[in-house]
């Protein structure tokens, strides 16, 4: 008998997609390719991550964003971030830390393969923007020591009042004026052209009018759209390499009219495995999604009936649903206010106010907290969050845990069980009620 | 080459010392904060707690406040309702410190402080917002950019709404002659705690790490000027203890425990596995700012400058273009260990994730090392002391160093 490894696996049927899906996976793939030619192009790019990034400063000069968590992601969903991940451990790295980290250690090491099959380049530069995480500081001074690039630290105040004060507003405009911009001068040979920032700082804004329209759809039953699993390919092109750009001007636009005429037709999101059945659960979700298993994963919840209606993890590149917008009008301040406001740069009771007005305006049944061992920024605090967010709404909570990238640490038994309970809850407290 | 055999480390005081380390244990394990409250009760105004790593305690000195250094639970301290607040993968500080919140114990204290050490504490600020809405609760954002312009110019804005804070709950207002008066005090702290440390470079059987690390417990929950006598009072008593004598250890740097804080009996365990500890980063807000700071000029911007221009080189800093681990290095050089121990908590991002960079660095240097993790409430150390005692009769079997190294 052949063991496990050996084994064939089962013929998976083609993810079903809907027109925007297979849109965005062409612009990152696009993206992707144009990266792996740059070298032969002259191109030069910029390593930075997701929460804070400045993309439309890092395009004005000309300059490629390449995003660390995304290729991560990446791997995992191609199944390569096993075998990265225990690289980067035999060479050091522990058991306990981020394992976005290791992954990208790791496909650095195997060489730099991206999910188009081709190499990525070498860092130009290392833009730390140090927002809502303390791990992004270590994980580029490891990159550091193994490209031995430039780091430009960028360093974003918490909102630790849940607020946002001048001082910490002109810290950051302070840190971008007199490093990051006169690093990117010298990175690109071009010089600062506001001008031209604020014309894509208008764009970003129509962006996010779209974006958040599309989120918020959510709000009717059923929701057209699941805006944990499907929102994840929603804030692709704006969380990646695309605001400020027309592509993404264009993007949300086209989703937007999709997902609008999807609300016209009554119909619910469509799932990799076709449209969705009738929505039974509306869920609130907190955390990161598992990426190794995240069909399976998003499987377990359309087979109950369960759409996600507001998810916290398509807030950390950026707050759109409480009103901010790039404003061109003040480029480096709004720049400052976006970094400082993105999720994970917000304080524990934000956060909680956060979850409990979306349990309650998108009439959700409860918040249900996906827990990544890999990631102490959302992770920490998470228990008390699931317990002030029960009590403000009434609503129940549930609890599952996983990891980012890690294979090892998703236990799809486990937390099948644990999502089938917490559901049943649910149904029991609506019997309860209607008794 | 003849075999030389780990000892024992311990050692038996005469009775004033003794009377002096039990006292100081007591201190370290009194999780009701006695010494806090006889304190208050003795006329004092505000106490208020702070996280690892560091904070400016001139700057609540010079208000009338006494700081009170928080380092979780240890092993001694049961945990009830704290495991109810955090996943199994989250370091064990932040558990220990709920639950002394939870329980009480902390009640004497009229706020809490916490650094921007690392996630973990960031957010448990929150959790004491929301747990304790009636105390202060103050995030204190160090900067990452060390420009006095930039950073700076943010550290010292972030300071003074930290004294608004603390006058608006009863403090004295800030007063510049105050302040200049408190770094002078802190200073005289210092130079006593550098002389300790000198000592236990130079004569490492004279100041056991064991002791040491009491007295700087100690130095967290009394008022600085008491705890700088103490420190006068153990060094006589250590140096004129002819008691203690040179054993056959090996010396070597402990690294990793910045935050969260090894059981005692981890630290014996080391020293009587035949290791001295010559240089570490246990309770590091002493030791932190390198040296004394400026008294002369405006004492607001002496304490910024200090923090920006004299920090420790550490995990949770930004070095800029440095070389990662090369400060490990020089420590090493310095005190001249022959080898170092990296003792981090488990699950303690900073530490672990900077752990390979410095890694890289002793073997650069020829340095050899040993690593493990801990838990604040470890019990059992029976497989540390065979993992140090094995790697203190390598060092001492097969070190290219020539004897002992001497400190630089």
């Amino acid at each position: 008998m052949p063991n496990r490894d050996e084994m064939p696996l089962p013929a998976r049927a083609e993810a079903a997609k809907e027109d925007s899906q297979l849109r965005q996976k062409r612009m990152i793939a696009d993206h992707y390719r144009r990266l792996a030619q740059s070298p032969d192009s002259g191109e030069k790019n910029v390593y930075t991550f997701v929460p804070g990034n400045l993309t439309e400063l890092i395009r004005s000069f000309d300059l490629l964003p390449v995003l660390p968590e995304i290729n991560a992601l990446q791997s995992a969903m191609r199944g390569k971030s096993r075998d990265y991940i225990a690289l980067a451990e035999k060479l050091g790295h522990s058991e306990d830390v981020c394992t976005y980290v290791k992954c990208d250690l790791g496909m650095m090491k195997s060489g730099n393969v991206g999910p188009t099959g081709e190499r990525l380049p070498d860092p130009d530069l290392l833009l730390l923007s140090y927002t809502g995480c303390f791990t992004f500081m270590k994980w580029f001074e490891i990159l550091r020591e193994e490209y031995h690039c430039p780091v430009a630290m960028l360093h974003v105040p918490y909102q630790g009042d849940g607020l946002i004060t001048e001082d910490m507003r002109r810290y950051v405009v302070d840190q971008l004026r007199e490093k990051i911009i006169p690093t990117l001068e010298s990175i690109s040979g071009r010089r600062y052209d506001e001008e031209r920032l604020r014309e894509m700082l208008a764009r970003s804004a129509r962006a996010e009018d779209d974006l958040v329209a599309v989120l918020e759809s959510a709000k009717h039953r059923p929701s057209p759209i699941d805006a944990y699993f499907g929102g994840v390919y929603y804030i692709g092109p704006i969380f990646t390499a695309f605001r400020g750009m027309e592509e993404a001007v264009d993007y949300y636009r086209t989703l937007r009219q999709e997902v609008e005429e999807r609300l016209r037709q009554g119909l619910g999101p469509v799932t990799p495995d076709g449209a969705m059945g009738p929505e039974r659960f509306r869920l609130v979700v907190e955390g990161p999604p598992n990426w190794t298993s995240f069909r399976e994963f998003w499987k377990m919840f359309a087979d109950e009936g369960a759409v996600v209606v507001a998810s916290s993890y398509t807030k950390v590149g950026g707050v759109y649903d409480t009103g901010f917008r790039h404003d061109p009008a003040r480029p480096l301040e709004t720049l400052a206010d976006y970094c400082m406001g993105c999720y994970t740069n917000l304080s524990l009771p934000r956060r909680v106010e956060m979850l409990s007005r979306y349990v309650r305006d998108y009439d959700a049944d409860g918040l249900l907290i996906n827990s990544i061992k890999s990631c102490n920024s959302f992770s920490a605090g998470q228990l008390m969050i699931l317990r002030e967010v029960e009590s403000r709404t009434g609503r129940p909570g549930g609890f599952i845990e996983s990891d980012l990238v890690d294979p090892r640490y998703f236990s799809a038994a486990n937390i099948k069980n644990r999502l089938e309970s917490y559901l049943q809850m649910i149904d029991q407290r609506r019997m309860g009620a209607t008794a | 080459m003849e075999k030389r055999v780990s000892r024992d480390g311990e050692h038996l005081p005469g009775d004033s010392l003794r009377l002096l380390l039990e006292r100081l244990e007591h201190l370290a394990r009194d999780h009701s904060f006695t010494s806090v409250r006889d304190w208050k009760g003795r006329g004092g105004s505000l106490a208020i707690g702070f996280m690892p790593v560091y904070v400016p305690r001139e700057l609540l000195h010079a208000q009338g406040v006494l700081p009170v250094g928080i380092m979780g639970g240890g092993d001694d301290l049961e945990i009830i309702r704290g495991d109810a607040y955090y996943q199994s993968y989250i370091c064990h500080i932040p558990r220990s410190t709920i639950e002394l919140g939870l329980n009480g114990s902390l009640d004497c204290l009229d706020g809490m402080i916490f650094p921007a050490t690392c996630d973990v504490i960031r957010n448990l600020s929150g959790m004491w917002k929301l747990q304790f809405p009636e105390k202060l609760s103050f995030y204190l954002d160090v900067p990452q950019n060390f420009d006095a312009a930039i950073g700076g110019e943010f550290y010292r804005r972030t300071l003074e709404e930290l004294s608004r804070e603390m006058t608006c709950r009863g403090a004295r207002s800030y007063d510049a002659e105050a302040l200049r008066q408190s770094i002078a005090v802190y200073n005289r702290n210092r130079r006593l705690v550098e002389e300790l440390f000198d000592l236990r470079r130079l004569a490492p059987w004279k100041v056991p790490t064991s002791e040491l690390y009491l007295l700087l417990r100690a130095g967290q929950v009394l008022p600085v000027e008491e705890f700088t006598a103490l420190l006068g009072e153990y060094r006589d008593a250590v140096q004129s203890d002819a008691s203690r004598k040179p054993m056959d250890q090996a010396r070597v740097v402990v690294t990793g425990s910045f935050c969260e804080q090894p059981p005692l009996g981890l630290i014996k365990t080391l020293e009587r596995s035949g290791c001295y500890i010559v240089e570490d980063d246990f309770v590091q807000v002493h030791r932190w700012i390198r040296g004394p700071i400026r008294e002369a000029g405006d004492p607001m911007d002496n304490l910024v400058r200090a923090f920006l221009e004299d920090s420790v080189d550490s995990p949770i800093r930004f070095i800029g273009e440095q070389q990662k681990g090369s400060h490990l290095v020089r420590r090493v050089e310095r005190c001249g260990a022959e080898g170092v121990v990296f003792c981090s908590a488990s699950f303690c991002d900073p530490a672990l994730l900077d752990q390979p960079m410095a890694i890289r660095a002793l073997e650069a240097a020829g340095i050899p090392f040993t690593a493990f993790k801990f838990a604040e409430n470890n019990g059992q150390f029976q497989v540390i002391r065979e993992q140090a005692g094995t790697f203190a009769d390598s060092i001492k079997l097969w070190s290219e160093v020539p004897g002992h190294a001497e400190p630089r």
